[in-house]
């Protein structure tokens, strides 16, 4: 009787039964185009609408707030504002519970509501964003503050949708510092200005009296280093933006340039030139003591730490073209890493730490590009007559620079703007400035 | 000894007002930085849950009855079957045969309906002006303010009257079956219009088509011994799989940003009913989602997601048979390659 059943129970075991393995599909391809985004206004009460109206001279808050939201996202070229006209729901009804089909038929998939409101003087701007396909609510905040400072709070809200959609950091509550420009190209004066990254809110911190070139920020960005002139000669400043204090760094007997702060703060970098040789040195901002870095008998400047400090990228002649070189912030180990055709200058290490962008110039042509830390996987993102000055966002998506248009014989028709690429070197926009631009730096997120 | 003191006092003290008034700063007019924003945070939970304002609850509830109101007044809509698109354009290659076998069957509808056209441009509007008409009205078409359900009910009226007087000057009969056709889709809902029109230009061939396509799909269904291997084996055919993945291509928004250099790869697991229907997903590394430092992950995750909730793509045009074979898929969704890394 025992070996029937294991008879049976071996038959059992052994007939092919009828199964299915897991079928796997490998989805390697997609959709590149920008997310479709409703940004709906705003909405408010009949009583925070008269009060604000009183307090800020703007007839819809509410609307010009999304306006910031909306141009911000179209500009990163990451999403796809959907025009308003289009929306079903009111804006009060969609803030407490959206109609997720009604926005999904305008092929929305995600939305963006929000609310203001006036309360004891301060304004209290509230948000929600919503996964329209998913049906849930994917994120909530809300912000209080001034209400002049009304366009940093679309600015936030921005970096708040943006990191939450694409996983990192946003850049849009910053600040660009920039060389503001006039007059003819033989005669130009030149200010340091600073502006929101949207180009609103500029602001003049020099009066124009002397050159002023390379403005950087420092990592709380409170204060800029830049290069302006001292007694006839080139020397580097530190400005406080707050008090408006600003002093010569360091007290060398010759030409300093090419200043940036460490990513400490803690640390200025720069060139120092004379008698023809140009090394780069760094100054202690809490002692003073000054440090020599290289001592190659070559042009050696436009230094730049990586973002934990370790490294130092600079552009260097040392090899009869100038080149872009890799050492440890001590000095030690030099490595060039450029090794295309053309001159390699400006090099900024992105504050992802992953790529280093550059200006390039080859065949009578400018370009700005990355390439990584180890000089491979080198890009070219744009190209053109004349532009230079590569400055990164803070999550090193977006690089701003500055681009020259041709003058003619008699000098006129010259002009120079600011531009923004992102990694992809298809958004390429232009910034809007008040006057002409150069030398752009990107503050690190005002709000973190 | 008193008096050097004094002197040395009233110099030094001197000396401090006159530095301290030359120092430039004291001049400067600082820049004012804006204020500070201080930051709540709301509780999120899992489902939306929000409850409703009572003001807003009212006229939601108010809109609903509306919405009932609209609809009670207009013939029931009709029941249309959405067609795929590979089946829409193989019926255009169908009427391109059917013209060519008999070119009198199509174009004498079609001349007469240009003719009617003629005789009076607003008795038979073309499908597609109708389709402009009717997108035009669509922004209006919102069961949400008052006015504007007034506003579309009027110019329904209006343009009916004078159709109908239209139609009466038409004597063919057919002329008069495409007429009719035409008055009873105006009464649908202005929704539905957009597909009924579309389906009116084709109506004649649909049913055709339909048998012709069943034909087709039992042939193809009646599978060789090689295909039948094929499938015990890799699940499903090969262009089975492809048809599959073309259609989550086009649904899938890779979100621009991620990082191309790291590996991201989200595995989802899905159960589907037999006409396609997704009724559950599982994502297989759901625990990863909420680790600090995975935020790509997650971005990509919700990514793949909404592309299986996109009503684009789903229900998915699965195979007619082997439904035990492909009703629980594994979707790997890597975006690598199209970020340029990979």
């Amino acid at each position: 009787m025992k070996k029937i059943k294991y008879l049976i129970f071996l038959l059992f075991i052994t007939i092919p039964t009828k199964s299915f393995s897991l079928i796997e599909v490998d989805i390697t391809r997609g959709n590149l185009t920008p997310l479709p985004v409703a940004v709906s206004p705003l909405s408010y009460n009949q009583k925070s609408k008269l009060a604000l109206e009183k307090v800020l001279k703007i007839e819809d808050l509410g609307a010009e707030i999304s306006k910031v939201v909306e141009n911000n996202l179209k500009k990163s070229g990451l999403f796809n504002p959907l025009i308003k006209d289009a929306f079903l729901q009111k804006p009060d009804i969609a803030h407490l519970k959206p109609r997720f089909e009604d926005w999904a038929l305008i092929k929305a998939q995600a939305l963006i509501t929000g609310k203001v409101d006036l309360q004891d003087e301060k304004l209290r701007v509230e948000f929600r964003l919503w996964d329209v396909l998913a049906g849930k609510e994917m994120l909530a905040l809300a912000f209080t503050t001034v209400p002049k400072n009304w366009r940093r709070v679309g600015h936030i809200i921005t970096d708040k949708v943006y990191e939450r959609l694409t996983g990192e950091k946003g850049y849009f509550d910053t600040r660009i510092i920039y060389v503001s420009e006039k007059g003819p190209k033989t005669k130009r004066i030149k200010k340091l200005a600073i502006m929101d990254q949207d180009g609103f809110n500029t602001k003049y911190l020099t009066l124009g009296n002397e050159l002023v070139l390379t403005p950087r920020f420092n990592p709380t960005n409170q204060m800029i280093t830049y290069l302006s002139y001292f007694r006839n000669l080139p020397r580097v400043y530190i400005l406080d933006i707050e008090t408006g204090i600003q002093e010569v760094v360091g007290d060398f007997a010759g030409m300093t340039f090419a200043p940036r702060f460490s990513p400490d703060g803690k640390k200025i970098i720069m060139s120092f030139a004379k008698d023809g040789n140009s090394d780069i040195w760094t100054m202690d901002l809490e002692n003073r003591i000054i440090k020599k870095i290289t001592t190659h008998p070559s042009i050696d400047t436009s230094p730049s730490y990586s973002p934990d400090g370790k490294y130092i990228t600079f552009n260097s002649d040392r090899s009869g073209y100038q080149q872009i070189y890799v050492m440890k912030s001590d000095g030690s180990k030099v490595k060039r890493i450029s090794f295309g055709n053309g001159l390699y200058g400006t090099p900024v290490w992105s504050p992802r730490g992953d790529l280093i962008a550059f200006t390039k110039l080859h065949k009578g042509k400018f370009y700005i590009g990355v390439m990584r830390t180890d000089g491979k996987g080198e890009r070219l993102l744009t190209e053109n007559y004349y532009q230079e000055a590569p400055s990164w966002s803070p999550n090193g998506r977006v690089i701003i620079f500055y681009r020259e248009t041709k003058s003619d014989h008699q000098g006129e028709g010259f002009s120079a703007k600011l531009w923004s690429i992102d990694l992809t070197g298809y958004n390429e926009r232009m910034v809007e400035t008040e006057t002409d631009a150069s030398d752009p730096s990107w503050s690190s997120l005002l709000s973190n | 000894m008193h008096r050097s003191i004094v002197i040395s006092f009233g110099f030094h003290t001197v000396m401090i007002i006159l530095t301290v008034l030359s120092l430039p700063f004291l001049s400067k007019k600082p820049v004012d930085l804006s204020p500070l924003i201080s930051i709540d945070l709301i509780q999120i939970s899992d489902i939306t849950n929000i409850p409703f304002a009572p003001k807003a609850k009212k006229i939601i509830e108010k809109i609903k009855k509306e919405k009932e109101k609209l609809v009670s007044e207009q013939a029931p809509p009709k029941k249309v079957k959405k067609e795929n698109p590979k089946s829409v354009s193989s019926l255009d290659d169908k009427m391109k045969k059917i013209q060519t076998e008999n070119p009198k069957a199509v174009s004498s509808l079609d001349d007469k309906v240009k003719k009617i056209q003629a005789e009076n441009p607003k008795a038979v509007p073309s499908p597609d002006q109708k389709l402009n008409k009717i997108e035009e009205k669509k922004a209006e078409a919102i069961p949400l303010p008052k006015k504007k359900i007034e506003k579309i009910k009027m110019t329904e009226e209006k343009k009916q009257n004078p159709e109908k007087e239209d139609i009466k000057k038409v004597e063919i009969t057919e002329e008069k079956k495409l007429v009719k056709k035409d008055t009873k889709v105006k009464q649908v809902s202005e929704f539905e219009k957009k597909e009924m029109f579309d389906l009116n230009k084709i109506a004649a061939l649909i049913d055709k088509s339909k048998e012709e396509m069943a034909e087709t799909i039992k042939k193809t269904n009646k599978l060789t011994q090689s295909q039948d291997k094929n499938m015990n084996i890799s699940g499903l055919t090969l262009s089975e799989e492809d048809a599959l993945k073309a259609q989550i291509f086009g649904c899938w928004s890779i979100p621009l940003g991620l990082p191309y250099n790291e590996s991201l790869l989200v595995k989802i697991k899905l159960k589907l009913k037999p006409d396609g229907t997704v009724t559950k997903t599982e994502i297989l590394d759901h625990a990863r989602m909420n680790k600090p430092g995975q935020a790509f992950y997650k971005v990509l995750a919700e990514s793949a997601l909404r592309a299986l909730r996109n009503t684009d793509c789903i229900p998915l045009e699965v195979p007619t048979t082997g439904y035990e074979r492909w009703k629980d898929l594994q979707l790997n969704f890597d975006a690598r390659e199209m970020l340029g890394g990979g």
